[in-house]
């Protein structure tokens, strides 16, 4: 082959390369511009209805009076039985799976139903809690179903969360651990969750993120658009002075709320929407930036 | 992780929920047990019992709560005939079946029509071809033999443009539904499957504003909300077309899409004081507040007899089962006094 | 080393309850199918499979019923196609840019924000996918209805960059580095090395990061719940109101259903169809990553 043909393949190649490094970097942008058009337009329509008065009031026919107090107060309700159910079954499975489990067909098929589960459709989960919370146990369109559900929906992200930061602690610590008489639980218990508690904690925080943000279930299991009412206190004015009423009561939660607003044809409903995706947003970005935060954190100061 | 920052995190989450509960506990007076007045039903008739609940539960303070869904007047008959709702709201009177299902159960029923509904059908407003359609032309459109054929509007008239017929109308739990059906096909229930079927009338009237060639049918009060985003269209019903307003809904000349929509109160919930005070409250204030919603308010007369049907508890329909088409104001007092 | 009995008896009831809990997720996936199908076969009692399966209506609550449930999956098929004819091109364009061209700090960078496009709320993407990009589409389409496929398709493929992006670049990275040396002490370019050595070696983890990427379209509710309509529609045109499994479960769940009614037979029926595409992809993406390990 002469010389030039030659040359002229490799400006070609070149050219070709430093194309594709526009187009990569233009490709990865469009990602950050979608996301700040998104923030800004939310930005733009909701802004000025967030005063305290949007924070105190209840869902309104009159948009202007409307407000996300039973949305919120919810949602934490909510997330409270959520963490409930999610966290400790999912560690507990996490820690067996890493330090209990023999390689054998059980296990593996645990691993293959955890990962299965992590890709099935939210829908379905609320399926399947219609049918099994709402009708078999007869636990009705209450608090207790939403969290149950949502600690269900998250559950593979908390079991797999516990096993990496299970897995990352080398196994001299286990060593040492046994080699000065402690038996299995005592490792764990004094040695293995302290050092993985960090990883532990950013996979609940964005799990439970994820679960604010879930809509989809919850409306099946009959979550109600209008409720102008709080869930019963939890705190009753006679002995025990502590009431579990509150599970058993109709809720709402945030993303809910949005979602009837945003049904709502009056230009009006729709700012509050965007009020409350303001929220919402604002929520699940701090949530998941501090998981990541504590994540970046947490690698740095571990040396082993 | 050090110390300090689990500590941190762990009370933070405790002020954070503990905010929550003490909130719970400021707004919803702790002394009280929760009493829950449960309502659903016809997305028509919300507009008015959302108000009236609204209403209600400023002035009660919290100590009584009220859900209002919005299965539809089929949905919400059937949750009623299984005693899981004190009220029903519907836009048609109890239907036979709903009434044998009822009766199975022993459940009684005190029916009380709440206001009137001129049923609107409408378009977008940059339709600029149609400003009134006959009941036969819409006859047309909506019959079950025009499923999969009547796609564009100069097949219903010649003298309207080639372009294709978007629609949209109640679902099928709907009142509405039962109601348009049977004035304007004649049959209850029978109509074409294609079309963007909805029992919430919202969605119904965000797809009729975005879209140039739609048209939809659906109770005034959404039509009056959103005039900036529809258009309406006058009927033909024999007598020339008419446009649905206040006046030609009271005077009966807006034929045959004008009805009287009700609640229906399980007697037994009735027994209850916060359901019996709810009633009460509604019929009330109804004249009020049917009028903010912009439906349209019966005559005083009519909420006096409705109050007193309440007070003797008389159970059972003065409409046997079935919609009256074409009824005036008139027509449903005298059938009201007889009982 | 001998220990007492009460030790031992307490490590073993811990195990048995770490066990218990870790057997929860096939207890989990269990009660899934049994619900999914029993309901379903409660469904089929009434509806011949055939009509299902071929029926080209979904007209169940009418008076003259059609179940033939061809249109929701269309509507479902079409959403996925235009997410994922957006989400794949950018999320593997991303991925190799990240894995072969970005230096450290870029990625330290743009990694998070991928993290948080994924993390935001759905229904925040429906309301950006009805009020702002249909009308903005509406500009240059003009026959665009209002509620259409091609403004929440391309909100769906958005929001799944991140994941066929952060998929594929794991894969990529598993390919070893004197693989690439070798083709750069050939005198290849970065996007010859790219495009004709790593991605072949990373083929079955980018199959896989492209089949996540679907099967999460496939099951993407609210984002089609608000802006893609209510119709059940068999069209492939993209500008016209349809109707996907996930929102027809929505939409009928937002009224109410009684046990046991047509209603609760129905979003069982559409329940179980969508169950088993999901299950279907995710054992074809289990294979493919299955692939990788035995490659290295």
């Amino acid at each position: 082959m002469e010389t030039g043909k030659i040359r002229k393949r490799i400006a070609l190649n070149r050219f070709r390369d430093h194309l594709f490094w526009i187009i990569g970097l233009l490709s990865t942008l469009i990602g950050f511009v979608l996301l700040f058009t998104l923030i800004i337009d939310l930005f733009i329509d909701g802004f000025p209805r967030l005063t305290l008065q949007f924070f105190l009031s209840y869902p309104s026919r009159f948009p202007e009076k409307a407000g996300i107090l039973s949305a919120w107060v919810g949602t934490i309700l909510v997330m409270i039985v959520t963490a409930a159910t999610a966290v400790p079954l999912g560690i507990a499975a996490g820690i067996y799976l890493e330090e209990y489990g023999k390689k054998n067909w059980l296990t593996h098929l645990i691993e293959i139903n955890m990962n299965n589960l992590a890709g099935v459709p939210s829908i379905i989960y609320g399926l399947l809690a219609l049918a099994f919370f709402v009708y078999f146990l007869k636990f009705g369109e209450s608090i207790l179903t939403g969290g149950l559900t949502l600690g269900l929906l998250i559950l593979p992200m908390v079991v797999i969360a516990t096993r990496e930061s299970i897995r990352a602690i080398p196994n001299s610590i286990r060593e040492a651990s046994y080699a000065l008489g402690a038996t299995k639980w005592q490792t764990i218990k004094d040695h293995i969750l302290p050092y993985s508690f960090g990883g532990i904690l950013t996979g609940v925080i964005i799990g439970l993120s994820r679960a604010i943000g879930e809509t989809a279930p919850i409306i099946t299991v009959g979550a109600l658009t209008f409720i102008a009412f709080l869930p019963t206190s939890p705190i009753s004015s006679e002995f025990p002075f502590l009431s579990f009423k509150w599970l058993m009561d109709p809720f709402t939660v945030m993303p809910i709320q949005m979602f009837n607003w945003i049904s709502r044809p009056q230009t009006a409903f729709h700012i509050n929407a965007a009020a409350a995706g303001i929220v919402l947003l604002l929520l699940t970005l701090l949530m998941n930036g501090f998981a990541i935060y504590m994540r970046y954190r947490f690698r740095k100061r571990i040396k082993w | 992780m050090r110390k300090t920052q689990v500590h941190f995190l762990f009370v933070l989450l405790g002020v954070l929920s503990w905010l929550a509960l003490c909130t719970t506990g400021t707004f919803s007076p702790v002394w009280s047990q929760s009493k829950t007045i449960k309502i659903d039903g016809s997305s028509t008739v919300y507009p008015i019992t959302e108000a009236v609940a609204e209403e209600f539960q400023r002035m009660k303070k919290g100590s009584v709560k009220v859900t209002v869904g919005i299965s539809g007047t089929g949905g919400g008959f059937k949750k009623f005939s299984r005693g899981e709702i004190d009220i029903s709201n519907a836009s048609r009177p109890i239907v036979k079946k709903e009434m044998d299902a009822c009766k199975e159960a022993g459940i009684e029923y005190i029916e009380l029509p709440v206001a009137y509904d001129g049923l609107t059908v409408m378009v977008n407003p940059k339709n600029n071809w149609v400003t009134y359609m006959t009941v036969a032309e819409l006859k047309k459109i909506w019959e079950p033999a025009a499923e999969g054929k009547i796609t564009k509007w100069n097949q219903v008239n010649p003298s309207w443009p080639d372009i294709p017929l978007k629609l949209y109308g109640a679902g099928v739990d709907s009142g509405t539904f039962d109601y348009f059906t049977e004035a304007i096909v004649g049959k209850s229930r029978a109509s074409r499957g294609d079309f963007t079927a909805s029992e919430d009338d919202n969605v119904l009237v965000q797809g009729i504003a975005s879209d140039r060639s739609s048209l939809g049918f659906f109770g005034y009060a959404y039509y009056a909300e959103n005039t900036d985003k529809l258009k309406l269209i006058a009927i033909d019903g024999g007598k020339g077309p008419i446009l649905p307003s206040e006046k030609t809904v009271m005077d009966g000349t807006y034929q045959p899409l004008s009805r009287p929509i009700f609640i229906y109160v399980n007697k037994k919930s009735a027994e209850k004081p916060e359901v019996k005070e709810f009633v009460e409250f509604y019929l009330k204030n109804a004249s009020k507040l049917v009028k903010e919603v912009k439906y349209i308010p019966l005559p005083d007369r009519a909420y006096k007899l409705a109050m007193e049907r309440f007070a003797k508890r008389m159970t059972g329909t003065v409409f046997g089962g079935e919609a009256k088409i074409g009824m005036k104001i008139e027509d449903l007092l005298k059938l009201e006094e007889k009982k | 080393m001998k220990r007492k009995l009460s030790t031992k008896i307490k490590e073993r009831a811990i195990e048995n309850l770490l066990l218990l809990s870790a057997l929860s997720s096939i207890f989990i996936t269990v009660s899934i199918v049994f619900i999914l199908f029993y309901e379903a076969l409660g469904f089929f009692k009434d509806v011949s499979l055939w009509e299902f399966l071929t029926g080209k209506q979904w007209t169940p609550l009418f008076a003259q019923p059609k179940f033939g449930i061809l249109p929701l999956v269309c509507g479902t098929l079409l959403v996925t196609g235009i997410a994922v004819l957006v989400a794949l091109p950018i999320g593997l364009i991303v991925a190799i840019y990240l894995s072969e061209y970005a230096p450290f700090k870029v990625k330290e960078v743009v990694k998070p924000i991928l993290e948080l496009l994924a993390a935001v709320p759905t229904v925040v993407y429906g309301y950006f996918a009805l009020l702002f990009l249909t009308p903005i589409l509406q500009k240059f389409i003009p026959n665009l209805s209002g509620f259409n496929a091609l403004s929440p398709g391309i909100i769906m493929g958005i929001m799944i960059i991140p994941y066929v992006s952060s998929v594929s670049e794991d894969a990529m990275k598993a390919v070893p580095m004197h693989i690439r040396e070798g083709s750069y002490a050939m005198g290849a370019t970065k996007f010859q090395t790219a495009f004709k050595v790593v991605i072949p070696s990373a083929f079955s983890g980018i199959a896989a990061a492209f089949i996540i990427g679907i099967s999460r379209a496939i099951g993407e509710t609210m984002v089609v719940a608000i802006a893609a309509g209510m119709m059940p529609n068999l069209t492939l045109n993209p500008i016209e109101p349809i109707q996907t499994l996930t929102a027809y479960i929505v939409g009928v769940s937002l009224g109410d259903v009684p046990h046991g009614t047509l209603e609760y037979k129905t979003i069982f029926a559409a329940g179980i169809t969508l169950f088993l595409m999901t299950l279907f992809l995710n054992i074809l993406g289990f294979w493919f990553r299955k692939r990788i390990r035995e490659v290295y």
